[in-house]
């Protein structure tokens, strides 16, 4: 029963990265939002092993349910036939490969000084009783209300750009 | 009912983790079978209920009143031919549909239908529901894509932009609940609720309330927000392409999905298994009806205003429909967070 978390740990590990080069090397791109799809549970998975279920539940909602379905959008509208005779890849891929086994291998090396820092308020039996969505409310709204306000503030802005870009008649004048 | 069942589940209990186990896969069977039967007479009773407000009889020659036609319905389609399209997109033309009923039938786990009766009691319920209602999305869009025919795609962008539109409003209606329940869990709710003087939701949460039920038709895309599969545009929609047992799949995930998205009214805003307290002070012999009857009649009620709609209201247009989504539903919803929130910080409920 002790090998439990770590087989669980180790399955979706291995599979969140089987399903993200899945999702790279796909030539059809409808097909890699699919793999995408199957990749968003398995993080959401994680997370709920976390003992996190309202970032699973989210992570579902956001990424899976708005996030991907507006790439579906985009994908869906691309000419199939082009797409499917282009090349996956640009020239430069093995530059890319290179830059990110490098910084593969820095994280690697920095992990072996890694300390595990100081324990918080926030056990796991305390987040199972208060429940995990209150007890995220409730820091978010009181302790880290500044830093909530100024994401918000920030996709706000974002907002107002897309509308800004959307609306043609305004550019025109 | 409680004594009889109290025996067995004592004697499973007892068995530890096994017993657990058998106890979980045993409430799976049972929601599974019921849900499925409800699903077959769903659609019986839809054509009764459709042809009599149109002056006809409906379905009456398979066994007596045509009962027994949904099952005449299931084994046509069963064993039809399986049709594939030559220029469909095969192993996502297989998955399509059953993302589609999956993603129905997984939302059943989290609904409790009486007190203590829930496959998996879990704390954040409601955005389980929302989740698995945008993993529907996918089926269909898909289904349209894979079908390589201009009808299946232009129903399923229509159905994917307009099930994301109301997906919001949805989510936005229910924040009310979850403001004056003080929790996500379903069961809660339904409790949180029963303390109320007024026993239900619906109420104090007329706002909301009105926002779930249009939000809701056109999450299932049933009438008058049908037009993914507006028939006189685009043949069927999203499943033209689909014969025999595929297209049957999508036909019970549609029932499914109504069926849930009534349980989940049910939950929320009429208060779930329980009736409210004044009513059973008035009338202290309804203590002694089981919860499951007072939760499957308000899940009829709902049932019956589905149909009822379905055969009195045409179908809107489709900018009608986004204008209705993202400048009605959405601000007043909105607005009915903002009151629920104030109320809520004056203490007044």
């Amino acid at each position: 029963m002790t090998m439990l978390p770590q087989l669980f740990f180790g399955y979706f590990a291995a599979a969140i990265i089987i399903l993200s080069l899945l999702v790279i090397t796909r030539k059809n791109p409808v097909h890699s939002v699919m793999w995408m799809l199957l990749l968003f549970f398995h993080i959401a998975s994680m997370y709920l092993f976390l003992n996190a279920e309202f970032i699973a539940a989210i992570q579902v909602i956001v990424y899976a349910g708005a996030i991907l379905v507006l790439f579906l959008f985009v994908v869906l509208l691309l000419n199939l036939k082009d797409e499917l005779e282009t090349d996956r890849f640009i020239g430069s891929w093995p530059v890319g490969m290179l830059v990110s086994i490098a910084i593969f291998a820095s994280v690697a090396a920095a992990m072996q000084s890694f300390v595990l820092g100081q324990k918080g308020n926030f056990t796991v039996e305390l987040v199972q009783r208060v429940t995990h969505t209150k007890a995220l409310g409730k820091l978010l709204y009181t302790e880290y209300l500044f830093p909530f306000e100024i994401a918000s503030l920030i996709l706000l802005i974002a907002v107002i750009g897309a509308i800004v870009l959307a609306k043609k008649r305004m550019r025109s004048h | 009912m409680n004594d009889l069942m109290a025996l067995p589940l004592s004697f499973l209990q007892s068995l530890g983790f096994v017993g657990q186990l058998i106890l979980i896969l045993l409430k799976i069977v049972v929601v599974f079978v019921v849900t499925l039967l409800h699903v077959a007479y769903a659609t019986y009773w839809e054509r009764k209920v459709i042809a009599h407000m149109q002056l006809r009889l409906g379905p009456r020659e398979v066994g007596p009143y045509g009962l027994f036609q949904p099952f005449a319905d299931g084994i046509k389609l069963f064993f039809k031919e399986d049709i594939i399209p030559a220029t469909s997109d095969k192993p996502i033309f297989y998955l399509a549909p059953v993302i589609f009923f999956v993603s129905a039938l997984t939302s059943l786990a989290v609904l409790p239908f009486f007190d203590g009766f829930v496959v998996a009691d879990i704390n954040v319920g409601l955005l389980f529901l929302l989740a698995m209602s945008s993993l529907g999305a996918y089926g269909i869009v898909m289904s349209g894509w894979s079908s390589g025919s201009k009808y299946s795609f232009l129903g399923g962008l229509r159905s994917a932009s307009q099930v994301i539109s109301y997906e919001i409003s949805m989510g936005l209606s229910l924040v009310g609940v979850m403001i004056m329940s003080g929790s996500l869990n379903l069961s809660e709710i339904v409790r949180a609720q029963h303390a109320t003087v007024l026993g239900i939701y619906a109420l104090p949460q007329l706002l909301g309330f009105f926002v779930f039920m249009v939000a809701m038709f056109a999450e299932t895309n049933r009438l008058p927000f049908d037009l993914p599969e507006a028939e006189s545009e685009l043949v069927a929609g999203y499943f033209t392409e689909y014969s025999g047992f595929r297209f049957a799949m999508f036909f019970l995930g549609e029932y499914t999905g109504m069926l849930i998205m009534s349980s989940t009214a049910t939950l929320c805003f009429l208060g779930g298994w329980t009736i409210p307290g004044f009513v059973t002070n008035m009338l202290p012999f309804l203590h002694y009806v089981p919860g499951i009857v007072w939760f499957l009649g308000k899940v009829y009620c709902f049932m019956f205003f589905f149909y009822w709609i379905r055969a009195t209201l045409p179908r809107y247009r489709y900018d009608q429909l986004m204008a209705i989504g993202w400048k009605l539903l959405i601000p007043i919803a909105l607005a009915n967070i903002v009151i629920t929130g104030t109320l809520k910080i004056m203490g007044w409920i």
